[in-house]
């Protein structure tokens, strides 16, 4: 698949070779009726080697869970086969109910409905720390 | 600010202001005796403490209010499954201001987000416990007449002890502050209590586990309880707990005008013998606190 076979969809590119899968699967992809496309490996002059997934169809994707999971990724929004929109997702400031806080004294390990909630507290180094514990949040 | 659940919430100058209307307080109790009158605080304590319910609830008595709660997770509606967001809203509806302990870290967080009242953090687990670091400030801004330029040590349990935590996040937002941490290898002081302070330019940090070597250098001495409810194993309990123990013969070289400081309750860490030296001020502390929860109250409630 090349990305002028997509007429209305999204190339999620630069992703950290080896993690299209979890993007994958954090985005429930396989749940989708349309067509996905996996690409392992692709040679990427930024990176040495990158994956890419293309989706032929535009879902309503979760940025915030993107960014998180690989903050360097592009995505590009096709419509009528053109590039109508590039973003860069980048950290996002919380994310919410895509991990659970591993800490065993953590009140949301007897409160399960509490949204699972992290924030950013070292944009240099990536690091997430539980709204209610503070504790790291580990991938 | 509608709550207080973390002290990193506060800014220093609503710390600074908040030292200043606790000591006003103090000094002018009769001034205050009916700013609170007709407002009720509930203290909804999941895990006993005696000395910080009752510091609450004298603060609140001091202030002309009201008070009402349980001091159990089993005598309330958690023994019953019910939640901290269902308790609190339910409490919201009795009470202006809440104050919660609770064994399990961030409850009071996660009480905040559903409460409609004002809900103050009275200690969450080995998490945080921002009114007993409030009541340190004052102690030390009291008995030192500053917050900066000190040298601290924090001894005994620095790994688990909540209060040395939240110490050390408070105290490392004023300048020259030198932090020498002094506890066996198994309780030191975890990373992430470090690299807060880590980046501030004007502090020092020091390890060791000989507590009468640097004792001549310090300006405030912290002394913590090694506690048995934060351990996993009642062996590692049974063998850290005496590591660290303050006598008046440890003290004798140390500086006239130290502060000793304790949370309190303490267990044998500091001995009776030295309660009557005028260098111990754990009992100043416990009325500090009180002083500075009435400030609190007041502040959370917006009474002027």
């Amino acid at each position: 698949m090349i990305i002028g076979s997509i007429k209305d969809g999204i190339v999620i590119d630069h992703i950290p070779a080896g993690r299209a899968m979890e993007l994958y699967k954090y985005l429930n992809l396989e749940h989708a009726d349309c067509e996905v496309a996996i690409i392992k490996n692709a040679q990427s002059k930024k990176l040495g080697r990158k994956d890419v997934l293309k989706i032929n169809e535009i879902l309503d994707i979760n940025y915030e869970l993107l960014g998180y999971i690989a903050p360097d990724i592009t995505v590009n929004i096709i419509r009528d086969g053109q590039k109508a929109q590039k973003l860069h997702p980048g950290l996002p400031e919380t994310i919410t109910d895509m991990i659970k806080c591993k800490n065993p004294r953590c009140i949301t390990t007897t409160e399960q409905e509490l949204p699972q909630i992290f924030k950013l507290t070292d944009k240099e180094n990536g690091v997430y720390r539980c709204l209610y514990c503070d504790t790291i949040a580990s991938r | 600010m509608k709550d207080l659940i973390d002290i990193s919430e506060l800014t220093t100058s609503e710390i600074d202001q908040l030292i200043e209307t606790s000591c006003d307080i103090m000094q002018n109790p009769a001034k205050y005796s009916e700013k609170c009158r007709g407002k009720k605080l509930a203290t909804l304590f999941f895990e006993p403490s005696t000395r910080t319910r009752l510091s609450f609830e004298a603060a609140m008595y001091e202030l002309g209010g009201a008070v009402l709660g349980f001091s159990a997770a089993d005598s309330s509606s958690a023994a019953k499954g019910e939640s901290v967001s269902d308790t609190v809203k339910t409490v919201s509806c009795y009470a202006d201001i809440i104050a919660m302990r609770h064994p399990k870290e961030g409850a009071p967080r996660a009480a905040a987000m559903a409460a409609s009242v004002p809900i103050i953090n009275a200690g969450d687990g080995g998490h945080n416990h921002p009114t007993q670091t409030l009541a340190d400030l004052c102690t030390i801004k009291k008995e030192k007449g500053r917050l900066d330029a000190l040298t601290i040590g924090c001894c005994g349990d620095l790994k688990f002890g909540r209060t040395v935590h939240s110490l050390v996040e408070a105290m490392s937002r004023y300048e020259n502050i030198r932090f020498i941490m002094i506890s066996p290898e198994e309780l030191r002081l975890p990373e992430f209590v470090k690299s807060n302070i880590a980046h501030h330019a004007s502090h020092e940090i020091e390890e060791t586990e000989d507590l009468q070597q640097v004792l001549p250098e310090l300006d405030v001495l912290y002394m913590t309880r090694v506690q048995k409810e934060r351990f996993f194993n009642e062996a590692d309990y049974i063998r850290l707990k005496d590591s660290y123990i303050l006598t008046p013969a440890k003290l004798t070289n140390a500086k006239a005008d130290l502060a000793i400081m304790h949370p309190l309750p303490r267990v044998n860490e500091i001995s009776v013998a030295v309660d009557n030296d005028p260098r111990a001020c754990y009992f100043k502390q416990v009325l500090n606190g009180k002083f500075m929860r009435m400030a609190l109250i007041m502040k959370l409630l917006e009474v002027e």
